[in-house]
């Protein structure tokens, strides 16, 4: 499963969103990737647990940083993405792809239109940085 | 190239300690204790003889550098020469082989070796009450915010959070967080001092008080100190001070005039005792009066008669922080130095660190980026602004500063500087040493923008090279396999 | 100042780099409002005999334990430590180094402390240790939040016969966490009270801490306690204070503990009025992320070679601040080291003979209160080194009376459990002779 990165929705803390319905795949966006560096571990929520829009639902971290990641719209959790505890270095390799994190329900459809596109997100980062 | 480990030099039989064995040359555990309370499987230790031992340990020791090698401008750190009178007054049997649970009366001089230095710390902060309890800066951290939260608890509300600058120490959220607070972090302003209107804004009832180290990790003198204290005080919280930089201000000022209620101080740092590759240290906390009820037992006291003596009788101390008296052998070095010093010798430290950090700044402000142009005390941060458009890291240079000599200052810390790079020499280093690594920066400087890469192999002499920090999370490996 | 090299001339061209005109501009950053305006009192600087001498005087005005014969223990055993150990920690490269963050400048300290881990792993049984802690009683409270950040219970089963003092500094720690500390009695015979863990231990306990040989010396049933524990999802802490005894007792590993923290100053520190020690602190690998402390990995550099790193950084203070495992920034590397010599000094069979050794010369000491007959042994559960008697009169007078024959005799018990009112702790380690033993019983035996 590839997500293209055109097609998704993103956050100001660098999650991608693909949406199919009232479910949708979360990730972290390359350039997240990138910016962590080596990721060596994840925690990560349990399915069914539910979140509120931002809040923090894991953590991923590198060597020498922990980040938090953060739920891009209000959701239940309907699979977390089993294969990396075992090997986390995934959402480098390919965070669009084999490097998904969850899949969630979305709880309101609504929350998902305030979410950047993928020009806007590169106008972010490029503003940003 | 490495070193074999002390487990692969051992040969079964082999013994490095000789005593008299004959009474229990014949007898086994079971002869002692039932079989259910008996080890099965033995522990595996190494088995050399004594001059293997030596010569096993003075090989991995010629693998540090240390203050007595190299000079460390570690920031934040105070990696200040250890005199060797120290070690030698803390060795003496009169010290080292007395017991903490031996009858009072027979321990008099230890006891009034920590009454002694706990009067000198109180004088030369200012401050009403001491404990000499705490092993290091955290563990003292955690005994003022456990008397905080006492005061105010007595007071009818402990609160429930405390403001910390976000250039603080990792320790302070750590520790608060430990005492059952959370943390209202507020930014550091433009000039790299903490905003008074910022601390006013967020300062309310919810907030058992403010943690504050002073001078700051940038190295600058929170110019505005007792006005954030009277913010905190005003709207009942209480004001704890990180001593970590007394160094830059020893002799100088009073932490009492300051508005503090309580700090630690570095014994490691400003203080001179060694830092053993990572411990063991002292934390003492001083407090003023408002605290001092709190502080935890025993409190050394002395009687009528000028007897020292172990108070437990007081009725709101927060109780005990650690097993027995402290880290007494580090608190007999740090006696020794203060004797040494004297009240001159004091305020001459604190000059010269600051002269030294100061000349540092000057040679090298023209090659590497202040982020923040506010005067300098014991320490200058530098950011990697100079680095921008190159593909070396701040990492690199450290790694670099090695090949020079010396070891690399403390980086990416304080975390508001852009890859930070935070040089503290200390009053003990001489303007030669520092010109030396002044040059070796500067040539740095141009190496960043002439040889790049140079810089990204380096280090290139020393017994090793960069290490695969992600194998060793990946495939830990935390001890030796047999 | 000795320490301080600067000449006049060198301050001169220093100020001129800066461009100020005297040192005290440099300070022109505190409001003058803030500087002090009298000197402080701090006595005059000085020389070296001087203060050597100062030192001396003051070393002596404690009677330590070379001039007497020493029966003390109580967290704090008086073994013998060898000479090159000294030697060894004051060479420059390991006692003025700094924390091991730059891996390719500290090779020496980084292995000597995976060395330390490997020992400490072996010595308890357990799968990691970490890079040590300030002492054990702070590890006591360390290995109950971990316990808690695993398992977030809320209650904790805590042996009576738990160090007193360790008891007291949990206490400190825990006054503002949600967790409610129920302490576990001790039976008749000094061991832990084992129903008293059938009946309170529930789905709510975070966590079972016993010592063994406990505060009495008494050798714990760890199997046993271990065994009950396993039937619940509490960790079963097991702490061990007189870590000599890891060579003969069943280890943590083998009772099934989940954390093991020990004090390893017997090994190699001495007594040093009380500090500063060495926290063990040993746990299973699945646990390592919720584990405290430093702890140092080995890994390889670009061209293959075996290097160590300080590693699992994410779990310390400097990393995830707030959220971290612990305030801990610090190990105790000088005492580490010390301990890892000793142990290399005396390997397995040398560790293992002191212990049995201390045990015979308590054995020896328990027949002779027997024969003598003024005094009582009060628990009849097996020791290590370690014993309480029993005397006609509150022990603190016995330890008064004694020290006038330069015997330190123990420790009175009645502060610390109020119902062993004329109880004395004895200790008894290679440092006392059959005859010290001899001389201590029969001058014990006429005073009372």
């Amino acid at each position: 499963m590839i997500h293209q990165p055109e097609n998704l929705k993103y956050t100001r803390e660098h999650e991608w969103l693909s949406m199919d319905g009232l479910t949708a795949y979360v990730g972290l966006t390359s350039y997240a990737a990138e910016q962590l560096g080596d990721i060596v571990h994840i925690d990560l929520p349990q399915p069914q647990d539910e979140f509120a829009k931002e809040e923090s639902f894991g953590t991923v971290e590198s060597v020498k940083s922990v980040s938090d990641a953060y739920m891009p719209v209000t959701a239940k959790i309907l699979l977390i993405n089993d294969k990396l505890a075992e090997n986390p270095g995934m959402i480098n390799e390919d965070p669009y792809g084999d490097g998904w994190i969850i899949q969630i329900e979305i709880k309101d459809p609504a929350e998902v239109e305030n979410l950047m596109s993928f020009e806007q997100y590169q106008t972010y980062l490029s503003e940003e940085h | 190239m490495s070193e074999n480990t002390v487990y692969q030099k051992s040969k079964k039989g082999r013994m490095g300690y000789s005593f008299d064995t004959y009474e229990v040359d014949h007898m086994t555990s079971t002869d002692f204790l039932p079989e259910n309370l008996v080890r099965k499987t033995e522990a595996r230790l190494p088995e050399l003889s004594e001059f293997d031992v030596v010569r096993h340990y003075t090989r991995l020791s010629k693998k540090n550098y240390s203050i007595d090698t190299h000079f460390y401008p570690l920031g934040s750190c105070t990696m200040k020469y250890n005199p060797r009178i120290n070690e030698e007054t803390a060795a003496q049997k009169g010290f080292s082989q007395t017991h903490p649970m031996q009858y009072q009366y027979t321990v008099q001089g230890n006891l009034c070796l920590i009454y002694e230095l706990g009067e000198a710390l109180k004088q030369i902060t200012g401050m009403d009450g001491v404990s000499l309890q705490p092993c290091a800066g955290a563990h003292g951290e955690l005994t003022g915010l456990l008397m905080i939260r006492a005061c105010l608890t007595d007071r009818g509300n402990p609160r429930k959070k405390i403001i910390t600058p976000d250039s603080a120490h990792g320790t302070n959220p750590a520790s608060a967080a430990m005492c059952g607070y959370g943390i209202v972090s507020i930014k550091t302003g433009e000039d790299g001092f903490i905003d008074p209107a910022e601390v006013q804004r967020v300062m309310n009832e919810d907030c058992a008080g403010i943690m504050i180290t002073n001078p700051s990790t940038l190295g600058i003198f929170e110019k505005n100190i007792k006005k954030i204290a009277d913010i905190v005080h005003a709207k009942g919280g209480l004001v704890y001070m990180d001593g970590a930089n007394l160094n830059a201000v020893v002799g100088q000022i009073s932490m009492a005039d300051l508005g503090v209620d309580c700090l630690h101080i570095n014994l490691h740092k400003t203080f001179s005792t060694p830092h053993g590759g990572g411990g063991p240290g002292a934390g003492p906390v001083v407090v003023n009066n408002v605290l001092e009820p709190y502080l935890p037992v025993p409190v050394i006291s002395k009687d009528k008669y000028g007897r020292y003596f172990a108070d437990y009788n007081r009725e709101k101390t927060i109780g005990r922080m650690r097993v027995f008296l402290g880290n007494f052998a580090i608190l007999v070095r740090a006696y020794t130095y203060i004797r040494e010093l004297g009240l001159d010798g004091i305020k001459k430290v604190s000059k010269m660190a600051v002269l030294n950090a100061n000349y540092i700044r000057a040679r090298l402000k023209d090659h590497y980026q202040l982020k923040y142009d506010s005067p300098s005390l014991h320490e200058v941060v530098f950011s990697d602004a100079t680095l921008k458009g190159t593909n070396v890291k701040t990492i690199d240079v450290a790694k670099r500063i090695i090949d020079y000599g010396f070891h690399p200052p403390t980086v990416y810390f304080p975390i508001i500087v852009p890859g930070a790079i935070m040089i503290e020499p200390t009053e003990t280093e001489s303007k030669e040493t520092i010109d030396d690594f002044c040059d070796a920066m500067i040539k740095i400087a141009a190496e960043i923008k002439n040889n790049p890469e140079k810089i990204i192999r380096a280090p290139e002499t020393t017994c090793i090279s960069r290490l695969d920090e992600v194998k060793a999370v990946k495939e830990p490996v935390l001890r030796e396999r047999f | 100042m000795r320490y301080i090299p600067h000449t006049p001339q060198d301050i001169k061209d220093m100020l001129k780099t800066i461009g100020l005109d005297s040192v005290d501009d440099l300070f022109k950053s505190i409001p003058s409002e803030l500087k002090l305006k009298a000197d402080l009192k701090v006595p005059p600087p000085l020389a070296e005999v001087e203060l050597k001498q100062l030192m001396a005087e003051m070393a002596e005005r404690n009677i330590n334990l070379t001039e007497g014969i020493n029966f003390i223990g109580a967290g704090a055993y008086y073994h013998y430590v060898p000479s090159v150990i000294a030697a060894l920690i004051q060479r420059g490269e390991f006692l003025t180094a700094y924390t091991p963050y730059q891996p390719e400048v500290s090779q020496g300290t980084l292995q000597s402390i995976f060395e330390f881990q490997t020992m400490m792993s072996e010595l308890t049984g357990m799968e990691v240790a970490n890079a040590s802690h300030y002492d054990l009683s702070t590890a006591c409270a360390e290995a109950l939040m971990m316990a808690q950040r695993i398992n977030s219970k809320k209650k904790a089963l805590v042996a009576r016969s738990l160090h007193p003092q360790y008891r007291e500094v949990i206490k400190t720690y825990f006054q503002n966490q949600n967790l409610n500390i129920i302490e576990i009695p001790f039976a008749k015979n000094g061991a832990i009270d084992l129903d008293f863990i059938y009946d309170n231990l529930d789905d709510d306990v975070s966590a079972v801490m016993v010592q063994s040989p406990n505060f009495f010396g008494v050798v714990e049933d760890m199997i046993a306690v271990g065994k009950k524990v396993k039937e619940k999802p509490a960790l079963f802490i097991n702490v061990t204070a007189e870590s000599l005894a890891y060579s003969v007792l069943t280890s943590p590993g083998e009772a099934g503990a989940d954390i093991a923290v020990g004090e390893g100053m017997s090994l190699g520190l001495g007594p040093n009025y009380g500090g500063p020690y060495l926290g063990i602190f040993a746990t299973q690998q699945k646990y390592i992320r919720s584990m405290p402390g430093r702890l140092v990995g080995q890994t390889t550099d670009k061209n293959g070679e075996r290097g160590y790193v300080l590693t699992f950084a994410t779990r310390e203070q400097h990393i995830r601040r707030e959220k971290a495992t612990s305030n801990i920034c610090t190990n105790q590397s000088l005492c580490a080291l010390m301990c890892s010599i000793y142990l290399s000094l005396m390997g397995p069979e040398g560790l293992k003979k002191l212990a049995l050794l201390n045990m015979h010369r308590l054995r020896r000491l328990e027949e002779l209160i027997k024969i003598k007959n003024s005094a009582a042994l009060t628990f009849n559960a097996p020791k290590f080194n370690e014993t309480v008697i029993e005397l006609t009169v509150p022990a603190k007078e016995a330890v008064i009376h004694l020290l006038k024959d330069r015997i330190f005799s123990g420790v009175d018990l009645a502060t610390y459990y109020p119902e062993l009112d004329k109880h004395l702790l004895v200790c008894t380690t290679e440092m006392v002779s059959g005859l010290d033993v001899e001389v201590f019983v029969e001058k014990l035996a006429r005073y009372l």
